[in-house]
């Protein structure tokens, strides 16, 4: 059979496109791939938590609701016993207060995890490498669950048995609470 | 042989078929190897089943994808867990309508080409010339063939996913305000490689399934007109029969 040059240039280029689709199937999509695009602009703060539940690297960070940045980077510090987590804030973002409150927020009821950042009253504000010493970790919907049946059961069947329940429950969920008071208000969402 | 089939009645013609199939499995399998020595006639059917499938698969894919998109944006928003798109669309796309749809364009777009071309070589006497002149038809007409079909399959496949992909993105990212980094991170942390190899394993075997179907319905087409028309009809249906009952079986081992 003779040369087709068409031909051959058009199963080269199929063949290649397959296998490129192949590799992006295989590297990119699972977590043990490398990350998608190039570094974004922007400047680093850090935030050490107790617990960051399931939070990703590329979840959001927000202020008011309003996208800010993303996660760029998590790791464990086994020193501290804390996951160190890296934010990446957008350039426009500049004034954010260095006292700021950092939680970590869960979309609706079952969605992702967010960084939410409250601003503090200072008037010095963050800065690339700087770190956000205030911060609130995750909250685990399993373990308010065990500890409501652990009260629950303590306090043995009765009436005031639930509603005693949760008012330890509620206590126990704010542990900051005594570091700032302004920001555990605004930040904890009232729980009945 | 197949106007034999016919007059044996439904059921054993319907054994009688699954069993010459099969017999012809095995002789294509053999004649794989020396066609595997063949390249330049390989790439022609590569070319034919493949590169000229491309421009359907991914028109395909963007609209399954972007269709995904706005259904599972849709569904997902009502549980406040709209950022879960990406692994909704990931994992529907990887494991089940990248395989499957592709293996359905598959068999109307390559499948019917490979059964009319063989049969008319059927009915025009090609085939038996090329025995008379001691070339093996097997070897030089269906082995490439089937061979182009299985190589073709998981690369189609794996396109159809990426476009797919892209058009969920599209939708989740672009139209609904799904945020991008949000998007990609959550399927990244969802998508396992062995969902990646579902789909791989799966467009292999609907490969392996839908051209042995396509060749060997021509191959052993009755010589008439009237013969390829029906074998080409019949291509379409069995393939597209086999490959949906051939996922729920693969869908239920890998689960």
């Amino acid at each position: 059979m003779r040369a087709n040059p068409t031909l051959e240039i058009g199963t080269g280029l199929f063949v290649l496109l397959g296998f490129a689709a192949l590799l992006f199937l295989t590297t990119q999509l699972p977590a043990s791939g490398v990350k998608l695009g190039a570094a974004k602009a922007g400047y680093h703060v850090t935030a050490d938590f107790d617990d960051i539940g399931d939070l990703k690297v590329g979840s959001e960070i927000t202020m008011s609701g309003v996208r800010i940045g993303e996660v760029s980077s998590i790791r464990y510090d086994s020193k501290a016993y804390k996951a160190v987590v890296r934010l990446r804030i957008d350039p426009q973002f500049t004034h954010i207060p260095d006292d700021s409150y950092a939680s970590i927020q869960t979309q609706g009821l079952l969605g992702g995890k967010y960084i939410g950042i409250s601003p503090g009253g200072s008037d010095q504000f963050l800065k690339d490498g700087g770190t956000i010493d205030q911060t609130q970790s995750a909250i685990v919907l399993e373990n308010i669950i065990n500890k409501f049946f652990a009260n629950y059961s303590s306090k043995g069947s009765g009436d005031g048995g639930g509603s005693g329940g949760s008012n330890t429950m509620s206590k126990d969920m704010s542990p900051q609470s005594n570091d700032n008071h302004n920001n555990e208000k605004s930040n904890n969402p009232p729980s009945h | 042989m197949s106007a034999n089939a016919r007059s044996d009645g439904l059921l054993l013609g319907g054994v009688r078929r699954l069993g010459s199939a099969a017999l012809f499995f095995v002789q294509l399998l053999i004649a794989c190897v020396p066609a595997l020595a063949r390249p330049r006639l390989l790439s022609r059917q590569i070319y034919n089943a493949g590169a000229r499938s491309l421009i359907i698969v991914m028109l395909s894919g963007l609209f399954v994808g972007m269709v995904l998109g706005l259904q599972g944006y849709d569904l997902l928003q009502r549980f406040g867990s709209e950022q879960s798109l990406g692994i909704a669309a990931a994992l529907g796309l990887l494991r089940e309508l990248a395989p499957v749809i592709t293996a359905l364009l598959f068999a109307g777009r390559a499948g019917t080409a490979l059964t009319s071309e063989i049969g008319l070589m059927r009915a025009t006497d090609q085939l038996t010339a090329m025995e008379i002149m001691a070339v093996d038809p097997l070897r030089y007409v269906a082995a490439p063939r089937f061979l182009g079909g299985v190589i073709a399959m998981p690369l189609l496949t794996a396109i159809f996913s990426v476009i797919g992909l892209f058009g969920a993105q599209l939708v989740g990212v672009q139209l609904m305000g799904i945020d991008h980094g949000v998007f990609w991170s959550q399927t990244q942390g969802a998508v396992a490689l062995h969902d990646v190899n579902e789909g791989i394993v799966k467009s292999l075997v609907f490969g392996t399934a839908c051209s042995l179907i396509a060749v060997h319905e021509g191959y052993h087409a009755a010589p008439t007109a009237e013969g390829v028309g029906l074998a080409t009809t019949r291509t379409v249906v069995a393939s597209s029969v086999l490959t949906l009952l051939l996922d729920y079986v693969l869908t239920a081992e890998f689960l």
